[in-house]
């Protein structure tokens, strides 16, 4: 059994410092945008929650990949904690993204925002992953079959973000786009540490993630051999207990 | 690839004896052409509304027949003696993709005259063998989704909503290029060639979700 | 390092709802992740709990056992 707490607590001090200095930059150290003013500095927490969150359902598919390689079911456990993980940021990012659309264009959803959009389609697709999970009864197959969804909807998503990109019209001006486009150099400063910050979040989360539910597994195969099989049967569990 | 063949040959066979899966899915179509024209209240429509209405009807007629397309293998034991086989398990997925493809296009054969006649304004004749094209292409983006998301949903306990749930997501990028690529076709005065953009989504599409299919399918057969 | 004072003193018209909006959704959301975890750790240690006593019930079963057999020879 692999222990996924050492190392733990560097992380989430490295986590805790890097957010802080991220926030502190956003709100002392870069500049104004010229275009949106103060709005714009919601770009440091929805565009890191975005990008992050597409970067762990892709995670997520590669460790399903693990799993179906090799039969282990530990693979499948990681890949779960995952999507879950990336899909909680990726609601974040939508959220933030709303917000920002309507403090922006004073609409609190907007068509023309390919990013937004196309995440919300990712988001609908992994959303599903869950009920498929629990309408599988027998925890091999259950694991298997999420393994299988995992990949394809980890392929599925730069493809996704191609589709409706180009789908875009392009006479509308993207609305959550900085002027430009171009960072400035202390924008991007900014932007790289937020972008790291919420990465090194992600990474601590799931560690965590993987740790509690290492040790409630191990607590509940304890129990089943100290106290008999009344550790409770898990009826239609969403994660793979291996 | 006999056994594919094989295996196709079944199931059409199956169809033509039975006729359950294929009626529903054009009378459904057609039935929904008619709604539509109620609810749009317009004489005629073209262009992107059209090609809207049209993507969007043969989506969820494909739909009906995606949720019935394992169902005879579950039910009578088919999976097991696939398994028992010796042959190579890929070729259940070209049997049912294939088969779902030629579903798909016989139920085109019939749905979009009708819906010619029944809602479009521009006459189709000229944009025919572009519109036949983008079809064709978006007909492999549902068969092959369509029949990895009924592999999976076969051994759920909702069978029939998690189909379309999981399928969904999965087709909108394939859905927006028929929709787009069609759109510019049922214009009124249409050039007949569909936007290259389009057809290269569709193509781009349909062959990473084959060979994703492909590599993924014998995890869904295993015992 | 020199902190440029950048942005003027928060400009709290409509602006800056919508920026403290979309961090705090941020820190609720670790927030009540957070939350969770702690549920779940109580979770867990009242079952190690348990499962410590009754490891401790058997140990003394098993010493009273052997105390009982050193006793009958």
């Amino acid at each position: 059994m692999s222990t996924y707490g050492r190392g733990l607590r560097g992380l989430s001090l490295a986590t805790i410092a890097t957010i802080s200095l991220a926030l502190v930059l956003v709100f002392f150290y870069a500049p104004l945008d010229a275009d949106q003013g103060f709005i714009q500095k919601i770009f440091y927490i929805h565009v890191p929650l975005a990008i992050v969150s597409l970067c762990g359902f892709i995670f997520g598919g590669v460790l399903a990949i693990g799993h179906l390689r090799t039969g282990d079911r530990r693979w499948d456990l990681r890949s779960y904690v995952a999507i879950h993980m990336a899909l909680i940021f990726g609601v974040g990012a939508l959220i933030t993204g709303s917000i920002w659309a309507k403090a922006s264009w004073g609409h609190w959803w907007v068509w023309n925002e390919p990013t937004l959009v196309s995440f919300l389609i990712v988001v609908l697709l992994f959303a599903t992953y869950q009920p498929l999970r629990f309408a599988i009864e027998d925890p091999m197959l259950q694991a298997r079959y999420a393994s299988v969804f995992a990949v394809i909807a980890g392929a599925f998503v730069p493809l996704n973000f191609l589709a409706v990109r180009l789908a875009q019209q392009y006479v509308h001006p993207r609305v959550l786009t900085l002027t430009g486009g171009n960072l400035p150099g202390s924008m991007r400063l900014t932007f790289l540490i937020s972008l790291l910050g919420i990465t090194l979040l992600y990474a601590t989360l799931w560690k965590y993630e993987m740790a509690a539910k290492n040790a409630r597994m191990q607590v509940r195969r304890l129990r089943r051999a100290l106290l008999g099989d009344d550790a409770v049967p898990a009826f239609g569990r969403s994660a793979a207990p291996s | 690839m006999r056994t594919a063949l094989i295996v196709l040959r079944k199931d059409l066979l199956l169809e033509l004896r039975g006729f359950e899966t294929l009626p529903a899915m054009v009378l459904f179509s057609i039935a929904t052409f008619v709604i539509f024209h109620f609810g749009l209240n317009r004489p005629t429509i073209d262009g992107q509304l059209a090609a809207a209405v049209l993507t969007v009807t043969l989506l969820f007629a494909a739909m009906l027949g995606i949720n019935r397309l394992f169902v005879a293998e579950r039910e009578q034991g088919g999976f097991d003696a696939f398994l028992l086989a010796p042959v190579d398990r890929t070729a259940l997925l070209v049997a049912k993709a294939s088969a779902l493809f030629i579903f798909l296009v016989v139920l085109e054969v019939i749905a979009v005259p009708a819906f010619a006649l029944f809602l479009l304004g521009p006459p189709i004749g000229r944009v025919l063998p572009g519109l036949v094209l983008v079809l064709l292409l978006g007909n492999v983006a549902l068969s092959v989704i369509g029949t990895l998301v009924s592999a999976i949903a076969v051994h759920t306990r909702a069978r029939d909503l998690i189909g379309p749930i999981i399928g969904l997501p999965l087709l909108i990028p394939a859905l927006i290029g028929t929709a787009r690529g069609v759109g510019p076709l049922l214009a009124p005065h249409a050039s007949g060639s569909p936007p290259a953009k389009w057809l290269a989504i569709l193509a781009l599409y349909d062959l990473v979700f084959a060979l994703l299919s492909y590599a993924v399918f014998d995890f869904l057969l295993e015992d | 390092m020199s902190l440029v004072f950048a942005a003027p003193a928060l400009p709290l018209h409509s602006a800056g709802k919508y920026v403290a909006g979309a961090y705090i959704v941020f820190v609720a959301l670790i927030l009540i992740y957070v939350a969770i975890m702690a549920r779940r750790l109580t979770r867990t240690e009242r079952d190690l709990e348990q499962l410590r006593r009754e490891v401790e019930a058997r140990q003394s079963e098993e010493d009273a056992e052997h105390e009982y057999q050193g006793a009958a020879r």
